[in-house]
Parts: C-alpha cells; structure tokens; sequence
C-alpha cells in the first residue's frame, strides 16, 4: 500500500516536471511573439509594405524593397539548393550504404552545423571576391549552402521511411534504379521532401549573418541578380544598430514582417504535408 | 535448351535434405515431354556467410503453375528472388550455378537486367502499388520499358485489368488512388501490373498471406486463368493453396531443394518421409 502510495507521488512529480518543462520552452517564444508584435505592430502601415525606405528625418517610408529582395534571394537560393539536396538525398538512400555515404552523410551534418558567418564568408570568396561585387545572386548561393543539408538528410530519412517494398515492385517491372528512384520512391515521399524543404526556407528566410557581404544591401528597389540587393533580416540589422528612433520603430516592424514571413512558411508546410498526404492515402 | 528432358534432373538433383533420400525419379518421368520455361543448375545462394541455398536443381514446365512449400526460412523465396535477380539490391549475396529462362543463363554476363525483369514478372507478399492512380500504377511497367504509345495505354491498362479480374470493379474510377483499393484489390492490381508488360514468367511469393479467404478465392481464380499465358511460379504456405493451384509442387527444407513432382503425386504420395511429415504436419 506504502509503495504504491509512493509510485504515484514519484509519477505525479514527473508529470508535473514535464509539464513545467514544456511551460519553461515555451516562455521565450510567446515573449518574443509579444514583444515582436507589440513594437512593431504600432509601427505597421500600408506604407511600410508598397514605399521605399526615407532618408533619416523624414517620416514614413517602407521596407517594400527588402521584402521583395528577401522573396527574391530565397527564390535564388531554392533554385538551386532543392534540386541538389534532393538528388543528394536520392543518392544517400539508394547508393550510400557504403564508406562514401557515410563520408557525405558526415560531411552534411557539419555543413549544417557551420556557423551562418562562415558560410557568407565561403560565398564572398566564391562570389563576390572574383567579381569585385556584391550581388544577389552571391546572398542566394550563401543562403543555398546553407538549405543543401537540411534538404538532403531530409530526403534521405523521408525516402528510407518508403517502403523498400515498392522500390522492388518497380524494379520487377524492369525498372533501372534510378528510374524506380525517381518514379516511385521521390514521389512517394514527396509530402515529407516538401515540408524539408519548406522547413528549410523557414530557416534561412531570417539568416543575416551570411548576407552582409554577400548580397549586402541597397537603398533602391532591385531585381537584378548581379546587383546588390537589400532583404529583410540585413535592413532589420541596419536599421537597429542605427541611433534613429524613427528607424529603430521600422526595425520593429520588419522583425514583425520577417517573423510573420516564418511562421506563414511553416503554417503551409503543414498544411501542404496535410494535403500531399491525404492524396497519397486517397 | 529450352526442351532440357528431365533425365538431368536426376543426375544434377539437389543435396538431401537432412535424413532424406535424393530426388526421386518419380519427379523426372512426370515432367518428361513438358517445354521447359525456366531451370535452374545446381544453385547456390549465400547471404555473407551464411549460405541459404544448397544444390538447388529445378524445372520450371511452361504454361503451368509450379508452387514451393515448406516451412518459414527454408529458401523458397530467396530462390524464387533468384529467378528473376531480385536479390541483387541485397548487398553482400552471392550466387553460384546457372538459372536459365529459355536455355540462356540469366546469371550470364549478357543479360540486360532489366529486360530480365520484365520478361520474369513478379507478385509480392505484400500488395505494394505505387502511391499514384489506378490508371498509372497498370501503366507504369509499359511506360518505362517503352511497350506502349500513349494512344494506346487505356487499351492496354484495361486489357491489363480485365486479365487480372479487376475491370468491372474500377473501370469508374481509374484515376482515382490506388491505395483506396481493399487489400485484394490491390493485390489483383499488382497482377494485372505485373501482366501488362507480358512477362513470360510470373512470380509470387506468397500472394495471399495479407488477405481474407474471399479475397484469396479470387486470386486464386485468378491464378488458374492465367496459367494459360504464363509460366507461373508461387511460394506459398499455404498446402491446400499449393493443393488447389499448382500441376507441380517442389518442397524446400533448410535450403535444399526435397522433392519436386506433380502436385497430386507429392501430396498423395511423396517419395521422401520428411514430405510426408510435413504435408501431415507432423513438424514445421
């Protein structure tokens, strides 16, 4: 009687930790979703989303280009980070059993890893260094190292969760690897490669660091790829560490944009994985 | 080759199981005069080190079924896989001895694998259609071996499907997912997957173990219809499957091939005790 009066006490304390546990990890997001929305929603306006940034002292003025600019350098970045991670997925899952694959595998969990300022600095030798340039499309290569590994080892987990069943079945009807590989397997997966990859954008969407010599920043509205480009994160940063207060309150307001930018990402991840899913199942 | 007569079969007879006698010349007389679709010679499989497949010396008569028996683990499906070099993909297995699908060695190094594959069509335990429509999964084979225009793909598909016994159940709602289907659905659709490429030879290992006796009743109805096309071989069991579908009935035990003769004889009268014992079920 004793002892089970004991377990019990013992369960209910674990339960109670992992409840406080929960509470403790979740505080800091809604303070930030608190405090992002409550300084920066005063500060929202029409204004902020269709105008240009002003000069110091003159009121109004938007963010409308580091919008854009921010859409633009994930664009650039998915363009070519997804076709590579998911080829490099594909490659893991149906050829890398063996040394090799375990050195790529290695080798993408470190380049996850990689702090987001080296890989700018790794992209500002490859592209901006050579050209004597700040360019877009330097901040989209920068951001795209940075998509390849989280897309790859997503498709390589999503793809081993396919039932090796329904390789053999394509494969029996004469299909080459590759081809059951592709046919079968990615589509198969496709609901889980598309919230990896949409997971990824989330991720990379309010990346500064690898940005600031990169893509750097600009004034003006652009839609060049070898332009220097202004996005959301690096305006945010140049605005904060200002001392204007005009433009500490657009700071706010661009962290709100950005945040709403994540959490729109992440809403359609799901309800895309929803989808796919419900097809799949039919 | 493909008229190999059976007398080699008795020379090339796989080792003896434990306790029992050599192939029996009862299996030879009763394939004699039968065209010979798929053999194997004196087969040898090997999972690293672990050997699976001991000797394994079989005729496969066309235009007939040929069920394996015997109990879980004896080699009857990594041979059936071998028929068609679906253990391939596994890493680390090894193969000695020939396996001959019209007198050529499949094993040789002139064959195309995957035109291999498509002439020795296989069924698998699990029914695993393609998570796309009913129209693409029948569809699938003939698109990417190039078989069929795209003109002439329903044609084909409902050709496919009527074979299988499966047209009057979906010919509504082809576009629809493949996954809505009931369990035998889906298993007669990997048939009519598997039949629409025209294999020379179909495989099944274990078709009816995921599904009820209905559902089993109908593809083993099926079964019986297509043996008039094709060479079917099935691992099952199952005994009253094997019984009840197949003209000829081999018997595996720890990897060797016991007794291979027509189903009739090895159920009523088998050469080899251990048959008998396990027919009976007094073991396994």
């Amino acid at each position: 009687m004793n002892r089970t009066r004991r377990r019990k006490a013992f369960s209910g304390i674990v339960v109670f930790l992992c409840g406080a546990a929960v509470f403790l990890a979740l505080i800091p997001l809604f303070f930030v979703f608190g405090y992002v929305i409550e300084k920066g929603f005063s500060s929202l306006s029409w204004d902020f989303f269709t105008r240009m940034p002003k000069p110091v002292g003159e009121p109004g003025g938007g963010m409308a280009n580091a919008m854009v600019g921010t859409v633009y350098l994930i664009v650039i970045a998915g363009a070519f980070a997804v076709p590579v991670g998911v080829i490099a997925g594909v490659y893991l899952t149906e050829y890398g059993k063996k040394t090799f694959g375990s050195l790529v595998r290695f080798t993408a969990d470190v380049l996850n890893g990689v702090p987001s300022i080296v890989i700018g600095i790794f992209a500002y030798g490859l592209a901006v260094l050579p050209v004597k340039h700040f360019s877009a499309l330097a901040g989209g290569l920068a951001l795209g190292f940075m998509m390849i590994p989280i897309i790859t080892r997503t498709t390589e987990e999503l793809l081993n969760l396919v039932p090796g069943t329904l390789r053999e079945g394509a494969l029996a009807l004469g299909a080459t690897r590759a081809r059951a590989a592709f046919s079968v397997m990615v589509p198969a997966a496709l609901p889980g490669i598309m919230t990896g990859v949409l997971v990824a954008l989330a991720r990379i969407a309010g990346e500064t660091a690898p940005l600031l010599f990169t893509a750097f920043n600009n004034r003006y509205f652009s839609t060049s790829l070898v332009q220097p480009i202004s996005s959301l994160p690096v305006q945010i940063y140049t605005y904060a560490v200002s001392p204007y207060e005009d433009w500490h309150r657009q700071a706010w307001a661009g962290a709100l944009v950005l945040v709403g930018f994540v959490f729109v990402f992440s809403v359609l991840a799901r309800v895309v994985t929803r989808r796919l899913e419900r097809m799949h199942r039919a | 080759m493909s008229e190999t007569v059976v007398s080699e079969m008795e020379t090339s007879a796989g080792g003896p199981a434990p306790g029992a006698e050599p192939t029996s010349a009862a299996a030879v007389s009763s394939l004699a005069g039968r065209k010979i679709r798929m053999e194997s010679k004196r087969l040898n499989f090997h999972y690293g080190p672990k050997q699976a497949l001991w000797d394994i010396s079989l005729q496969i008569p066309e235009k007939t079924v040929t069920a394996f028996i015997g109990p879980s683990g004896c080699g009857k499906s990594t041979f059936l896989r071998c028929l068609n070099r679906m253990n391939d993909i596994i890493p680390d297995t090894r193969v000695e001895g020939d396996v001959l699908l019209d007198g050529n060695d499949i094993y040789g190094p002139g064959t195309d694998i995957v035109d291999l594959r498509r002439r020795v069509g296989m069924v698998f335990q699990k029914s695993n259609p393609f998570p796309k429509s009913i129209f693409e999964n029948v569809a699938y084979g003939l698109k990417i071996n190039g078989l069929a225009s795209r003109g002439e793909m329903p044609e084909r598909v409902e050709k496919a499907l009527r074979r299988a016994a499966l047209w009057d159940e979906v010919k509504d709602r082809l576009d629809a997912s493949a996954m809505g289907l009931s369990g035998g659905q889906q298993q007669r659709l990997c048939i009519a997957r598997a039949v629409a490429v025209e294999p020379e030879v179909l495989l099944m290992d274990e078709p009816c173990s995921a599904l009820d006796p209905i559902a089993t009743g109908k593809v083993e109805e099926l079964i019986h219809e297509l043996q008039r096309e094709f060479t079917i071989v099935i691992v099952t069991h199952n005994m009253q499957q094997a019984a009840r579908v197949s003209e000829f009935t081999a018997f595996f035990m720890l990897g060797r091939l016991v007794e291979h003769d027509r189903t009739e004889k090895l159920f009523t009268n088998p050469g080899q005790k251990i048959t008998e014992d396990y027919i009976t079920g007094r073991f396994g």
